[in-house]
């Protein structure tokens, strides 16, 4: 579903980001990235959504190939994708129920089928009751919560969650994690960067280190996704 | 459609200021441009007033036969260079040169003056070369002594006319250009300002054609704003100078809507240009 292929980026200013990395993350996984800051997690998972494009290598997302990608093959893949960020990304002048409605608005989603999709995913990340409140009426947690909304409300196949509790305190983080459990477990992989490794410790999910642009550790070593990469390599 | 018409407004309700400023800015440019196009226009009015006196004067030989002069008169109306030809007795001549030339009314005397044929051209037959081809051919005829059309002078027209022009196309080319980078700059603080909101667009799935169009919509309305507020203090403009100064023409209908269209134009190009190059770094 997810396959990297000896994988290169650089960067003009700041040089090698990754070298050399390949990896497979199956259908409906839940994956844990971890490292220090600048070691090259949020270039990763970049390159998964194709906000940038491997210098060398390849990278496969739900079948769609990085090398020679079109722009609009870009937006089309991320439709089947959700991503959230530390610092939320929400539309400060929109209520969550439209910071959502966005999200259909702009693939010309049916006008008719947009408040229901919209009430459906607010329920389910626990924010039925606060869809007219703006981000600024929100805490850190429901402002999350709203852009985990936005980021599901496509039914995406992964969600990509960059340190999405990074500015949450423990009892918002602890919700948030319980939320992106359940969206695994209803069958959506989950692709996360965390520095917070007391999640990592407390759950079973694959876990994979990186460090200076490098895997240095992956949990599922030996087992089947990590062979499967190497078989293809 | 409807959404882009959406975030177009909401663009224009979130930074009031910045979208007032922009379409005053668009509306400055416009207008040295409009009151450039009102010199141009009212310089090329004066030199086709000058231009339609061009004139050939045909005098004839004394004595020769109304018949054979009316006859060369149609030989002459149907040259195609020509809109007017016209039968000038000596009489007339010298009740003509006795008005144009009042101070010296007593000088001439009956019969000083030989009778002519004076020939008007069409719009686009008073060049230079035309003219002389027109007057060598009247010349021709057995009858005509001297043919005039102050070569001189028509020379010199041409002249004015052609620096005129050629002024008139580099001077509004700049102009125009100038107008085009500053409503692309002020267009692209909208888009700066909007930069946040482009990246969730592109997160969420949006084509770059979709981000495109609230943008290509707002720079058409900015555009036809500030045109048509530009049509407006050029119209003041130019009814200051005729009340104050010299009667100026103001444009005609079908240019001043040129000049709407044109004001849009330059607001759809310069978006395009500022989103299409704030898109390629998204």
């Amino acid at each position: 579903m997810i396959r990297f292929q000896h994988v290169y980026k650089e960067y003009p200013r700041t040089g090698l980001a990754l070298q050399d990395v390949s990896l497979f993350v199956a259908k409906g996984e839940f994956v844990f990235l971890i490292g220090p800051s600048g070691a090259g997690k949020s270039s990763l998972l970049k390159l998964t959504y194709m906000d940038e494009l491997p210098t060398k290598g390849d990278v496969w997302v739900s079948g769609v190939r990085a090398k020679g990608i079109k722009r609009r093959d870009v937006a089309k893949l991320r439709r089947k994708l959700g991503v959230v960020f530390q610092d939320f990304r929400l539309l400060e002048d929109r209520t969550a129920e439209a910071n959502v409605a966005f999200a259909l608005e702009v693939i010309d989603t049916p006008r008719s089928a947009i408040p229901g999709k919209v009430a459906r995913v607010l329920a389910q990340v626990g924010l039925a009751g606060k869809a007219t409140s703006y981000p600024r009426e929100l805490s850190g947690g429901e402002q999350q919560r709203v852009a985990m909304a936005r980021a599901l409300v496509n039914d995406p196949f992964v969600l990509i969650a960059d340190e999405p509790t990074g500015n949450l305190d423990e009892r918002a983080t602890r919700g948030v994690f319980q939320l992106l459990r359940d969206i695994n477990a209803s069958g959506t992989a989950v692709l996360m960067a965390t520095h917070n490794l007391d999640l990592v410790r407390r759950s079973e999910y694959r876990t994979i280190e990186v460090n200076r642009g490098q895997i240095v550790f992956d949990s599922a070593d030996g087992d089947t996704a990590r062979r499967k990469v190497e078989g293809l390599a | 459609m409807r959404l882009a018409l959406r975030e177009t407004m909401i663009g224009f309700r979130r930074a009031p200021v910045l979208s007032m400023l922009s379409i005053t800015t668009i509306a400055f440019s416009l207008f040295a441009f409009g009151l450039f196009s009102l010199v141009a226009v009212n310089i090329r009015k004066t030199l086709r007033d000058v231009e339609s006196r061009v004139e050939i004067r045909a005098f004839l030989a004394d004595g020769t036969p109304v018949e054979v002069v009316s006859a060369a008169m149609g030989d002459i109306g149907a040259f195609p260079e020509v809109i007017r030809v016209e039968y000038v007795s000596p009489d007339s001549a010298l009740a003509r040169a006795r008005e144009e030339l009042g101070e010296f009314k007593d000088v001439f005397e009956s019969a000083f003056l030989p009778a002519s044929i004076d020939v008007r051209l069409r719009e686009g037959y008073r060049d230079p070369n035309t003219v002389r081809t027109v007057a060598e051919r009247i010349k021709a005829f057995q009858f005509v002594d001297d043919v005039r059309f102050g070569e001189e002078w028509v020379d010199k027209l041409h002249r004015i006319r052609n620096v005129a022009t050629a002024a008139g196309v580099i001077l509004g080319l700049a102009f125009a250009a100038v107008a085009v980078i500053i409503i692309g700059a002020t267009i692209r603080m909208a888009v700066m300002a909007r930069s946040r909101e482009i990246s969730i667009m592109r997160l969420v799935g949006a084509t770059d054609a979709f981000i495109r169009r609230p943008f290509l919509i707002e720079g058409f309305l900015k555009g036809l704003l500030g045109g048509g507020l530009a049509l407006m203090l050029t119209w003041f403009a130019s009814e200051v100078i005729s009340r104050n100064f010299v009667q100026t023409e103001f444009f005609s209908r079908p240019l001043a809507v040129l000049g709407l269209v044109g004001g849009a134009l330059i607001g759809v190009l310069g978006s395009s240009l500022s989103v299409g190059r704030h898109l390629r770094k998204v």
